[in-house]
């Protein structure tokens, strides 16, 4: 890797503009997200930036559980954001459409419709996740535009008080989910 | 004669491409981009963005790539940030740091002009877009581009007037008037504006239109709207900076000086943006139109008054 890619490399990683997208979410994991941003967590450390415009952004983070209405949007959004780019799924229900699952007004999880890189469970993820998370991201979508490899999604280990080892409420729509998909 | 010539032309290059043109001015715009940030997060109790951050951002959004354009409109769209960046870059280039030794001579309506076209071709870009928010941006950069630049230009005709001169070096070394001041307060007041700065950030209000004008806009071609918008930074504070310093005979005092009082401005602004909301449209045009008008045409009386008396 020369001199100019290996600069391209690092300034990915340290400058990730986000473009947050609710999917039918019940505005839980959208609070945590901009609770990333505000003083307490303060993600601008790491060059963090929420834009208002899909074309600016280059991780795309989506919450909710995906409903019928999302799925057009989210696949326009996803085109509109230019490459290189990553997707988090902020929350269980992206994941794994969480508590609303076998509902019909639901065309989950969200990997069926765009291909997602990180997935940062709970309901709601901690701040401190999903900014763990948009860094994990911001890596991948670093080493993918370096190396045009395909990388596997990466799903974040749960954090945060009470939340040592998995979660049990992450645990049981995890095995729901599996269960409709046998 | 001809030895002359080329000596001016050698020195109009050195500024143009040294200091304080490019050489300068765009590692400056990236520092002051990074200081109105950091300003604004220090303010709201946060740390803020690493010292490198704009430029991260610039390198990253070089890389990255934009979406097809086609025809006479997205040639237009290509144009407009590219256009931007050298009319504010030749603003810069212009600003009379050093003490006077050939090349250009400042001339203040130039210096005005090219201050003035980055905006345009905000205007240009909201509505070559095609978007509905870039439209709504431009409309509203264009609505306080006319209630803003009266003011401004009343300030500076009011100070070229008080002292006589059309030409920046000329104001540069000539010893600041009580006028001058009057005039520096009018252009301080404008400048918010002109930076899309908190009160009057009303063209790519975040939040509400999301990017405004640049909402159409990716990599690249946003890597130079950012670089333009911190060039105006630098041509905008340097254009005070010169105007409040005294005159120095050593260079490399008259460039430190440049740089500590253009800082400065920078901090002042960043601060008084982190302090303040968004006004709404219509407030905004009052508060040129009706409060500080009043101002600017005193400042300008006043000047001429001076004059005929003198």
């Amino acid at each position: 890797m020369n001199l100019w890619n290996k600069l391209m490399c690092y300034s990915r990683r340290h400058s990730p503009w986000l473009f947050h997208m609710n999917g039918g979410s019940c505005n839980g994991c959208d609070i945590e997200l901009i609770a990333s941003l505000t003083p307490r967590y303060d993600a601008e450390q790491l060059g963090v930036r929420l834009e208002g415009s899909p074309r600016h952004a280059d991780i795309l983070c989506i919450t909710g559980p995906v409903t019928h209405n999302a799925v057009n949007a989210i696949k326009t959004v996803y085109d509109q954001v230019c490459g290189p780019k990553a997707v988090v799924a902020i929350g269980s229900c992206p994941a794994t459409t969480n508590v609303f699952i076998d509902s019909r007004t639901l065309d989950g999880p969200l990997n069926r419709h765009v291909p997602v890189d990180v997935f940062v469970p709970g309901c709601p993820p901690r701040p401190d996740a999903i900014i763990q998370g948009v860094a994990k991201a911001a890596e991948i979508l670093a080493e993918r535009a370096a190396k045009k490899l395909p990388i596997a999604p990466v799903v974040m280990p749960l954090v945060g008080p009470g939340c040592e080892g998995a979660c049990p409420c992450a645990a049981t729509t995890e095995l729901k989910n599996e269960e409709v998909r046998a | 004669m001809n030895m002359d010539l080329l000596i001016g032309l050698k020195t109009a290059l050195a500024r143009l491409l040294i200091f304080p043109g490019l050489l300068f001015a765009v590692p400056a715009a990236w520092f002051f981009l990074w200081v109105e940030r950091k300003a604004v997060a220090r303010m709201q109790g946060r740390i803020g963005p690493p010292f490198m951050q704009p430029f991260f951002d610039f390198i990253k959004l070089l890389g990255k790539s934009t979406p097809p354009r086609s025809g006479i409109g997205g040639l237009l769209m290509r144009a407009w940030p590219l256009i931007a960046v050298s009319a504010a870059a030749g603003a810069v280039g212009l600003l009379p740091v050093l003490p006077a030794s050939g090349g250009f001579e400042g001339d203040l309506i130039l210096l005005l002009a090219l201050l003035e076209v980055p905006s345009m071709c905000i205007i240009a870009a909201g509505f070559s877009s095609g978007s509905i928010f870039g439209e709504i941006g431009s409309a509203r950069e264009a609505v306080l581009s006319v209630s803003y630049n009266i003011v401004f230009l009343l300030a500076i005709i009011s100070i070229a007037a008080s002292q006589h001169t059309f030409s920046l070096s000329a104001l540069a070394q000539l010893p600041s008037s009580p006028l001058r001041w009057l005039g520096i307060v009018a252009i301080l007041v404008c400048l918010p504006a002109k930076l899309h700065l908190n009160p009057f950030s009303l063209p790519n209000a975040e939040q509400e239109i999301y990017s405004g004008p640049m909402t159409e806009y990716a990599g690249p071609e946003l890597a130079m709207w950012e670089l333009s918008h911190g060039l105006e930074w630098v041509a905008a504070t340097g254009l005070v900076a010169t105007l409040i310093a005294p005159a120095f005979t050593l260079w490399w005092v008259a460039a430190l000086v440049f740089v500590a009082l253009s800082f400065g401005l920078v901090l002042l602004l960043s601060v008084v943006a982190a302090a303040t909301a968004r006004l709404q449209i219509d407030t905004t045009v009052r508060f040129y139109w009706q409060c500080t008008l009043i101002f600017a045409v005193l400042a300008v009386a006043s000047a001429l008054f001076m004059r005929f008396r003198a």
